[in-house]
């Protein structure tokens, strides 16, 4: 919400003063409350998680939490743009294993086709492009053909796991430089995933915020119809969102590979449903128009935070399940309430 | 002022004192209003007076911060619009609420449907009960037809139907004459005065103030959230109203500024999309605006839609400044100068959860925009102008446009397009919803448009309007261009009878080449 697209409820208050009775008042309490409601939630969680587990402060395993946080909040960035158009990208999960196996292979026996070995950056540029053009074809999918991004997007999760596992050969990929390891490694303390996704995010607020690619976003998600009567090129820009969309799932899969050290061609299945939760829970409409990148950061971490705190309690994995699809549900009612 | 109408009756509805905020704006402020039985009650006032939020508060869909509302002398506490229609006050919005995929019947009884045992829903009974209703109301209208494909002022006879069909005692209508025609008009004020007969309160917002002594017994007049009195309606003159309204008069309801006609800028020649528009050409000129009548359904903004490239069509060339251009989409169409005020703001021209400044900067973005990004000073700046030129009421620039006024989310549709420096505009229906101060502001700007050297399609369903403003008057019938006339011969009683269809075609085919 700190993207502004949220009008500032408290300019409005500021300017009629003391004029708000009462009502006002409580009203500026509530609105404060649900506008932060999701940070209040990620502090309460590590609240209760500090006071059950000594471990959980320390900053060995905060730091554990951020790089755990890491790959989902790089591909909820993109999904967070792709849902405030009012569409969805089921297909981003089978992206990044795409993505992190053409690379992986590129490095270990050569650019894909002719075989000529190259160094790891551009092999890295190399799964780069590939989520590029998957994001490239489901956009011109929906916008062409006009399918809803649901169908396109359900397809293609299918279509791109089924090419992972025939260019694999259904085979892990491992063996790789170390300067692309170092991908996974840490700057000081710092883990280099962590990093990655937070320049990611803040390119992407600083995008949203201040952006024409950014105004468009909103304005198509919020009514495509009066976007397009207003001469902008909305299937152009759709497309352009979902290859955006596209690339932060290739540079997840590929971060992914290298914390891993290896390629699976079963990698990263489900990151679709993670991304979504955090975007969601993080205040983005899924019927477009609204949402902000602050959000889905919260969102990520909240659900990182989870997992690692009901590891450190010893809570079995049946249970976690259990409990982070309650607390989707949650954050999700919390924002119902907000819109009213 | 409200009472010692009818000593001794007990009021349908009495408002007392109410009072309602949202965050920045005061909506109501220790409001009265009363309405007796059997009374055909009008609310005015400009936009955003609080008008709707009155209504609102009255079926249910907002509470008030404070104050008292009795119904048939009994205080009440309304919670929801079931509990209205549960006490007898029944509504139809501003906004249409219709479940476009659903039949007629299906629309009236939603949520009631006649069921049987097992909550199985009983179909004969639904469009029997739904037949019988609209014959009542003399609404002409199969119980089995889809609502999607209903012209606006069916859809309306819909919602009245619906409203209709609980034993309502007092009926709301908030703007419903906003989008009909004349004849519309008509048929619904005989449906009011069926009602009226039958012992039903109307209450009745209207922001056309020459029909209200035809139809309404009382007016009670709103201004900045206050009310400023209620008056006879037959007995008050229409200046004395406005003077009530807008707090001073309005001398001249249609200013228009004659600018020398200069060359033409846009021609169309045999424009089509089979079963919609036929064959229709004509042309614009600089300083001229060319206003465009006919009955709802005529195919004048499906016209307009071709011409902007938002639909495709079948046949027909542009011609702008001479050369022929082929306008695939809005955005070559705004390219070339020529921009669209659409009809309905909330399904075209609002994009509902932005504020303010990026509704009115959409269709200009580019001239804010370097390296990609936006200019937020350039961009408030001409934001704030439109904002103070069209006095849109915002409590700031980045209000929510969806918690606007209606009349005031229309200024922006409108000030989004004035801000885009056209060569030709084409206006569906600009003013609709706009309060009589608010229309002189945007015919001045029509005027400040022509003086610049651009030209005016100007589509309207209000005669008055489309004579007051226009140099010329076409008329559309069935999808056909029927008169192109000058204005001097374009009379009231012949542009009726034109677009009616009584008076044959003043067009021949020689029209166009
Ligand atoms: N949900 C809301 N949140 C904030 N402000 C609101 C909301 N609804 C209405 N308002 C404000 O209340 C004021 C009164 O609005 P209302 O819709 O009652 O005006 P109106 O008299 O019906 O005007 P119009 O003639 O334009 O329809 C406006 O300033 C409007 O912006
Ligand atoms: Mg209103």
């Amino acid at each position: 919400m700190a993207d502004g697209q949220e009008p500032p409820a408290f300019s409005a208050e500021a300017q009629v003063g003391s004029d708000v009775a009462l009502s006002g008042r409580r009203s500026r309490l509530t609105q404060f409350l649900l506008r932060y409601g999701i940070v209040l939630a990620l502090v309460a969680l590590g609240a209760v998680f500090a006071w059950r587990s000594p471990v959980f402060l320390t900053s060995e395993n905060l730091l554990q939490v951020l790089l755990q946080a890491s790959v989902n909040i790089i591909v909820a960035l993109g999904m967070t743009f792709v849902i405030i158009t009012a569409g969805i990208d089921l297909s981003v999960g089978s992206t990044a294993a795409l993505s992190g196996m053409v690379a992986a292979t590129t490095m270990s026996t050569g650019l894909p086709i002719v075989g000529i070995a190259v160094s790891w950056p551009v092999a890295v540029l190399v799964g780069l492009l590939t989520g590029v053009l998957v994001g490239f074809a489901s956009g011109v999918i929906v916008t062409s053909l006009r399918i809803t991004p649901f169908i396109v997007t359900l397809g293609m999760l299918s279509v791109v796991r089924g090419l992972t596992l025939i260019y694999s050969g259904g085979r892990p990929v491992f063996g790789f430089p170390e300067g692309f390891t170092n991908l996974a490694g840490t700057i000081g303390p710092v883990p280099t995933p962590a990093i990655i996704a937070g320049i990611l995010a803040i390119i992407s607020a600083f995008v949203l915020r201040f952006t024409r690619l950014g105004e468009y976003t909103y304005a198509i998600g919020g009514n495509e119809e009066a976007a397009r009567l207003s001469g902008v090129p909305v299937d152009r820009y759709k497309i352009a969102i979902y290859t955006l969309c596209g690339a932060f799932a290739a540079v997840a899969g590929i971060v992914l590979t290298a914390r891993l050290r290896v390629a699976e061609p079963n990698a990263a299945s489900g990151y679709e449903l993670d991304a979504i939760a955090a975007t969601v829970m993080g205040g983005t409409s899924l019927f477009g128009g609204e949402g902000t990148v602050v959000g889905t950061v919260i969102g990520a971490l909240i659900i990182a935070t989870l997992r690692n705190g009901l590891n450190l309690l010893n809570v079995q994995a049946y249970y976690q399940q259990l409990a982070i699809g309650l607390v989707i549900i949650l954050a999700v009612a919390l924002d119902r309430f907000r819109q009213r | 002022m409200t009472d010692g109408n009818a000593p001794g009756m007990t009021p349908t509805l009495r408002v007392a004192d109410v009072s309602k905020s949202y965050p920045g704006v005061r909506a109501l402020q220790h409001v009265d209003l009363e309405v007796l039985p059997g009374e055909i009650h009008a609310v005015i006032g400009e936009n955003g007076a609080g008008k709707s939020t009155l209504m609102k508060i009255v079926f249910g869909v907002t509470q008030p911060d404070s104050g008292a509302i009795e119904v048939q002398g009994t205080p009440v506490h309304i919670g929801s619009p079931v509990e209205a229609q549960r006490l007898g006050v029944a509504m139809v919005h501003q906004e249409l609420s219709l479940v476009p995929a659903l039949d007629v019947a299906r629309n009236i009884y939603l949520g009631r449907e006649p069921s049987l045992a097992l909550g199985i829903i009983d179909w004969p009974a639904l469009y029997r009960n739904a037949g019988a209703l609209l014959r009542r109301l003399g609404i002409a209208l199969n119980p089995r037809q889809v609502v999607r494909g209903l012209s606006t002022a069916h859809k309306q006879m819909v919602e009245i139907a619906r409203a209709l069909s609980w034993q309502s005692k007092l009926l709301i209508l908030d703007e419903p004459t906003s989008s009909l025609t004349q004849g519309e008009i008509r048929e619904l004020f005989r449906i009011l005065r069926d009602l009226k007969t039958g012992g039903v309160s109307v209450l009745y917002i209207s922001h056309r103030l020459e029909e209200l002594p035809e139809i309404a017994d009382r007016v009670t007049v709103m201004r900045d959230g206050h009310t400023v009195g209620t008056v006879d309606a037959r007995s008050t003159p229409i200046p004395a109203l406005i003077r009530m309204m807008v707090g001073r008069g309005v001398d001249q309801l249609f200013p228009r500024a004659h600018v020398p006609i200069g060359d033409e800028i846009l021609r169309v020649e045999g424009l089509t999309r089979h079963g919609v528009v036929e064959d229709v050409s004509f042309s614009v000129h600089a300083g001229e605006i060319v206003g465009m009548a006919g009955l709802v359904g005529a195919g004048r903004s499906e016209t307009a839609r071709l011409i902007v490239g938002a639909d495709k069509k079948d046949a027909g060339r542009t011609i702008i400044d001479g050369r022929v251009v082929e306008i695939g989409s809005p955005a070559v169409a705004i390219a070339a100068g020529i921009a669209l005020l659409p009809e309905d703001r909330k399904q075209q021209g609002l994009v509902l959860p932005l504020p303010v400044k990026n509704n009115l900067s959409l269709a200009t973005l580019r001239e804010f925009t370097r390296f990609g990004i936006v200019w937020q000073r350039e961009r408030d700046r001409m934001a704030q102008r439109f904002v103070r030129d069209l006095s849109i009421r915002t409590p700031n620039l980045d209000f929510r446009v969806r918690n606007l006024s209606g009349g005031n989310q229309q200024k922006v549709v409108l000030g989004k397009w004035l801000g885009s420096h056209p060569r030709v505009l084409i206006f569906d229906e600009p003013t609709r919803g706009i309060d009589v101060g608010a229309k002189v502001e945007v015919y001045e700007e029509m005027n400040d448009l022509i003086a610049r050297g651009a030209g005016i399609l100007l589509i309207s369903s209000e005669l008055p309007e489309v004579l007051g403003m226009s140099d010329r008057v076409l008329v559309m019938h069935e999808g056909r261009l029927v008169a192109d006339l000058p204005r001097a011969e374009a009379t009231p009683e012949r542009v009726i009878a034109l677009a009616s269809g009584e008076e044959l075609p003043v067009l021949t085919s020689a029209h166009h080449g």
